[in-house]
């Protein structure tokens, strides 16, 4: 390379003025975002585990509960933890397939019929619906006719899911690239083959991951199991008939009493939830770097 | 503009050939596959596919009209022409890939090997499991380097792992890519480069043993030297298969094919429509050093596209 000598220097520095205004004043108003985000979602953990952290041990989650009267040392939320992993594996259960199938067709299958634009249009319109009209819903299609029962709050749970499920999938399987099915075509597949072959396995990791999503949020909710559930205090290990309970309805009942021992034991249950939420995340990760360890 | 019929298809035999043909059924033409003969072949071999009078359509767009022409046995037929002509249309055709379009549809008679490709009761599935594709860009599943190859076979029914490994490796041999992959068959093939990949789709491809291979621009998305390694390649297993190539590349043309069809865009000024046509087909050496139409001509020396 030539060395010129005699001339100005270039000057590549960032120009002052306008721009850079414009650029300091949009980055530090994307941090300043950030950072109120983050504050009401570090404030809950925080209390939540600074709160319910003391009460929680084996014995606070296999306990039965006792009356809300008595101290947070005695009894614990054991009903509650039978009750929702009983209701949430049935919804899972009902909601998970379903969803995916449905998703499936949709992609897959439905194309631009009518019928495929139908259930796209009423499963975005079901992921609108507020969670107590389906408590309500199921109360006056199932309650009324076959009574309380965790079984009727997994319908209600599974009613929740099942557009989260779906649209999670749908957008997992609209990802999956179109040569990819071609190639398979290209080979002599049927479209059943392509789907369960080439497409399915190149989405899993993501619909995986939003069915567990899907499902923690399910274990979350409240306001359709309180309609569906009745939230007894006692254990019932029968999902399919008579009362039963959860932990985000024990937290509701437990909260909203003014005794301290039934006030601490809903920390205790919240936090319980978090954590519960945690694993499945956790799981999701897991298992989506698991089946996505081809893709890279 | 109009080129009638006959010419187009007449193209094969500027010099007065014994065995006049294209046409007749291919139980007529019992001679041997010309094996060694890279080149023109003085006989050409037993007609795989005869295309007459095919258009076809996306929606209300007509691609492409009125082709016609013959694909001989054991021979390389390239597809050459500017974009928009038609010639990946053409070639989706002859293996029902463009059913796979919301939309297409074909008018006139494809016959392969006697039997018409868009007859009544024809299967998609069963015309792709003999005639196979490989795609512009490399497509390799998202699963390791064995189960790409491996995967046509299974769904053929091969579950027996002994034969399955036998089949992984021939075919990996035949694409040329054995060498580089045998120690890691169970990494992904998406971890392979663009060259390697494209020859991980033929050897895909070719675990089926299907009767054709079409290839789709199979090389634009590659550099000189990994083209260079599919055109020997091509050149090698064209004793067993029959294949079809789309290029825009005319070197590769020349380099690798024995006969080579024209595709030109025809404008219609009045509708203000474009649709491809075929304007000329022969051998490869006729077409690019003595072309009878000259639009072919002004392609080739490089005037036009």
């Amino acid at each position: 390379m030539a060395v010129i000598t005699g001339q100005e220097k270039l000057d590549l520095r960032e120009p002052k003025g306008w721009r850079r205004t414009k650029n300091r004043t949009a980055t530090v108003l994307m941090i300043t975002a950030f950072v109120l985000a983050l504050v009401p979602l570090v404030f809950v953990l925080i209390t939540t585990i600074a709160k319910g952290i003391s009460i929680i041990s084996w014995s606070f989650l296999t306990q039965p509960i006792p009356p809300q009267v008595a101290p947070a040392d005695q009894g614990g939320i054991g009903p509650a933890v039978l009750g929702t992993i009983e209701i949430t594996a049935v919804a899972t259960a009902i909601a998970v397939p379903l969803g995916i199938l449905g998703a499936i067709y949709l992609n897959e299958y439905g194309g631009k019929g009518v019928l495929a634009r139908l259930i796209g249009f009423f499963s975005d319109v079901m992921t609108g619906v507020p969670s107590i009209v389906m408590g309500l819903f199921l109360f006056s299609i199932w309650v009324v006719y076959f009574g309380f029962s965790g079984f009727a709050g997994a319908l209600a749970l599974a009613a929740l899911m099942l557009p989260i499920v779906i649209r999670s999938t749908d957008e997992m399987l609209k990802l999956v690239p179109n040569p990819l099915r071609e190639g398979s075509y290209a080979l002599g597949a049927t479209k059943a083959r392509v789907t369960l072959t080439v497409v399915l396995p190149a989405a899993i990791g993501g619909i995986v991951s939003g069915a567990l999503l899907a499902v923690a949020r399910a274990a979350g909710e409240t306001a359709p199991l309180l309609f569906t559930i009745l939230t007894v205090m006692t254990a019932n290990p029968n999902v399919f008939s008579g009362p039963n309970t959860a932990i985000p309805a024990q937290i509701f009942s437990n909260a909203t009493s003014p005794y301290v021992g039934a006030q601490d034991r809903a920390w205790g249950a919240a936090l319980t939830l978090i954590v519960i939420a945690f694993v499945l995340m956790i799981v999701a990760r897991m298992v989506t770097a698991r089946f996505t360890r081809f893709s890279r | 503009m109009e080129q009638p019929e006959q010419n187009i298809v007449t193209g094969l035999q500027p010099q007065p050939q014994p065995t006049a043909q294209p046409q007749a059924p291919p139980t007529a033409q019992p001679q041997a596959p010309p094996m060694d003969q890279p080149r023109v072949p003085a006989a050409p071999g037993e007609v795989v596919f005869d295309v007459e009078k095919v258009s076809c359509y996306y929606g209300a767009f007509r691609a492409v009209t009125d082709v016609s022409l013959s694909i001989h046995e054991h021979e390389i037929t390239a597809f050459i022409g500017p974009s928009g002509c038609g010639k990946t249309t053409v070639l989706r055709t002859l293996n029902r890939m463009n059913d796979l379009v919301q939309g297409a549809r074909v008018e006139g008679d494809i016959r392969y090997r006697g039997a018409s490709l868009y007859g009544k009761d024809v299967s998609p599935i069963a015309v792709r499991r003999r005639i196979g594709m490989v795609f512009q860009k490399p497509n390799p599943f998202p699963k390791s380097i064995y189960d790409n190859v491996a995967y046509g076979p299974r769904i053929n029914g091969e579950h027996n792992k002994r034969k399955l490994d036998e089949i992984v490796e021939r075919s990996l041999r035949q694409a040329a890519l054995w060498d580089e992959v045998k120690d890691r068959l169970g990494k992904s093939g998406l971890s392979l480069s663009g060259g390697q990949a494209q020859r991980l789709c033929i050897a895909r491809t070719l675990a089926v043993e299907p009767d054709v291979v079409l290839m789709d621009e199979p090389c634009s998305a590659l550099d000189p030297i990994a083209t260079g390694a599919i055109e020997d390649l091509m050149h090698e297993i064209k004793t067993r298969y029959t294949i079809v190539i789309v290029t825009h590349n005319m070197q590769q043309a020349t380099r690798v094919s024995d006969r080579t069809a024209f595709y030109s865009v025809l404008r219609n000024e009045k509708s203000d429509t474009r649709t491809g046509v075929l304007v000329e087909y022969g051998p490869t050496e006729r077409i690019f050093h003595d072309p009878s139409d000259p639009r072919t001509e002004a392609y080739v020396t490089g005037q036009m596209g």
